[in-house]
């Protein structure tokens, strides 16, 4: 469709031209040549969509995305919205409950980074972030405890809470999720560990009374939350408690006669404001790499470049013979560390006086061993990211995936409201 | 959100508050892909103030909405896609248990 759009455009020119009566108008032979090929010429392609990886510095890394970049040439860039859908593709390869790595052909940096980003700072969890002590007489001063309670991942859906600030001023079950921990060494007995399991899930709120100017003689006294007893809260928390997701995470060591109280909220927040509501460990994608042999690589080189890759990207094939010829068999797990492409220094300065000694009078031609970085090409396919999202365990790592594409709409759609 | 004039609508800098990178860079990437885009480009005026200023040279029409509006359908396709990849993986997992149970 593009190639008719151009040549329609440049047949529209040459009426042009005809009817203002310029001078020189296109020859005929141009005007009768078949339509303009709408592909770029290979070495042009090449840079488009590959990064090549020198031994120095990687070249062409920028992802070529104006859509009149190649006018001069007459080929049109632009990518629209249905090319997107058809070649866009995902391949999961591994997926734990912890972990996900998975493929996504046919998508540009910046939105993958844009996933990336909201997968690290966007997607919002729960984690404690009040902390009320009643007693304190451990080891562990008590901003350093209540520093290590909120970077506690809390097995708990956010999406059954809302944000504390909607509610004004009010904590209630909606927005807060209150825990307590009581440990208290006896004396006689040994040190004790408190670990992330003695954080025990209060349903019913808080139970520290907050201090009222003048006690009421009410039923209920005041807390520091206003829970109402409410059953559908209790009912969708009966399967899955909250609770901290590794119940192994030490937060502190009491000696005899040592005692911590206290009461912990957690409330949902996203990364941005503080690392403990990232819902991830960590985010990273890379671009698939791809190893090209130039040339044929054979015998005792071959045998060398399947032993100097750390990555176990070569193999050696037989091809017959007796001869053994080196083949790429697992480019994905090139981590390019070059070491493929490097010369080592030491080593050819030491040749080069051995033949120079040698030769002497003899003149003979040298012939120079080929570099390892003309037979080896290091590139990387710049539409093609093995994504890794490592979850810290409270949501899965494919649900948040999906939360952070829904994240990117929400925010197109904010500033499409915006502009109307 | 401040436009350039409200006569010629073929160029203008909009200012978005409380954006940074994740948004700005995607809706520029899109903007680039339409044909009717001259130029465009994000700046960000200071790292500690929360500001994007996208600027868009068009052919004479507005095209930052579209370019949203792109930018959405491009990341339902890409849930879309990914719940299916992961649905996909999922039973193919389980079928390869099932053979050998």
């Amino acid at each position: 469709m593009s190639e008719s759009d151009d040549s329609m455009s440049e047949i529209d020119a040459q009426e042009q031209n005809h009817s203002n009566g310029v001078g020189g108008g296109i020859p005929d032979y141009i005007m009768n040549l078949d339509n303009i090929p709408a592909k770029l010429p290979t070495h042009l392609e090449l840079h488009k969509t590959r990064v090549i990886c020198n031994i120095d510095a990687p070249q062409h890394t920028d992802p070529i995305n104006y859509s009149g970049a190649y006018a001069a040439l007459g080929v049109d860039n632009s990518v629209r919205l249905d090319n997107f859908c058809q070649n866009f593709k995902v391949e999961v390869k591994r997926f734990t409950d912890e972990d996900i790595e998975f493929d996504m052909i046919g998508i540009d940096p910046a939105i993958a980074n844009a996933f990336r980003r909201i997968l690290i700072a966007e997607v919002p969890t729960m984690a404690i972030e009040r902390v009320y002590i009643a007693n304190n007489t451990s080891l562990i001063q008590d901003e350093v405890l209540a520093h290590r309670l909120g970077l506690i991942p809390i097995n708990a859906d956010p999406k059954l809470f809302e944000y504390p600030d909607n509610a004004g001023g009010e904590n209630n079950e909606k927005n807060t999720i209150v825990f307590k921990l009581h440990v208290h060494c006896v004396k006689g007995q040994p040190r004790i560990t408190v670990k992330s399991d003695a954080l025990k899930w209060l349903p019913n709120g808080s139970e520290l009374i907050a201090d009222d100017t003048k006690p009421n003689a009410e039923s209920k006294p005041k807390t520091f939350t206003s829970f109402r007893d409410n059953h559908d809260s209790k009912k969708k928390f009966a399967k899955n408690p909250p609770a901290p997701k590794n119940l192994d995470i030490i937060l502190a060591k009491l000696g005899p006669g040592q005692e911590i109280e206290l009461e912990a909220h957690a409330v949902k927040g996203i990364g941005k404001t503080h690392a403990k509501w990232s819902p991830v460990a960590t985010a990273w994608y890379r671009m698939l790499p791809e190893v090209v042999l130039m040339e044929d690589v054979v015998d005792e080189m071959a045998e060398e470049l399947v032993s100097k890759c750390p990555a176990k990207v070569f193999d050696i094939e037989d091809i017959g013979e007796g001869r053994r010829r080196a083949r790429v068999v697992n480019a994905r797990a090139c981590t390019l560390c070059r070491e493929c492409i490097r010369e080592k220094e030491s080593e050819d300065g030491a040749d080069k006086k051995e033949k120079e000694s040698e030769d002497g009078a003899d003149k003979a031609i040298v012939i120079k061993k080929k570099e390892w970085e003309d037979l080896i090409s290091l590139r990387r396919v710049k539409d093609h990211f093995i994504f890794t999202i490592e979850s810290t365990g409270a949501i899965s790592p494919d649900v948040l995936f999906t939360e952070a594409v829904k994240i990117l709409e929400d925010k197109c759609e904010r500033v499409i409201t915006e502009l109307s | 959100m401040e436009h350039g004039s409200y006569t010629d609508l073929s160029k203008s800098t909009f200012s978005l508050m409380d954006e940074d990178h994740t948004f700005a860079n995607s809706v520029r990437f899109t903007l680039n892909q339409d044909p009717r885009v001259t130029f465009c480009g994000y700046s960000i005026p200071h790292p500690s103030e929360n500001r994007v200023n996208v600027r868009v040279q068009t052919t004479a029409c507005e095209v930052l909405k579209d370019g949203c509006q792109d930018l959405m359908l491009m990341c339902q396709h890409v849930r879309s896609t990914f719940e299916k990849a992961v649905n996909d993986f999922k039973t193919s997992k389980t079928g390869d248990h099932m053979d050998i149970v």
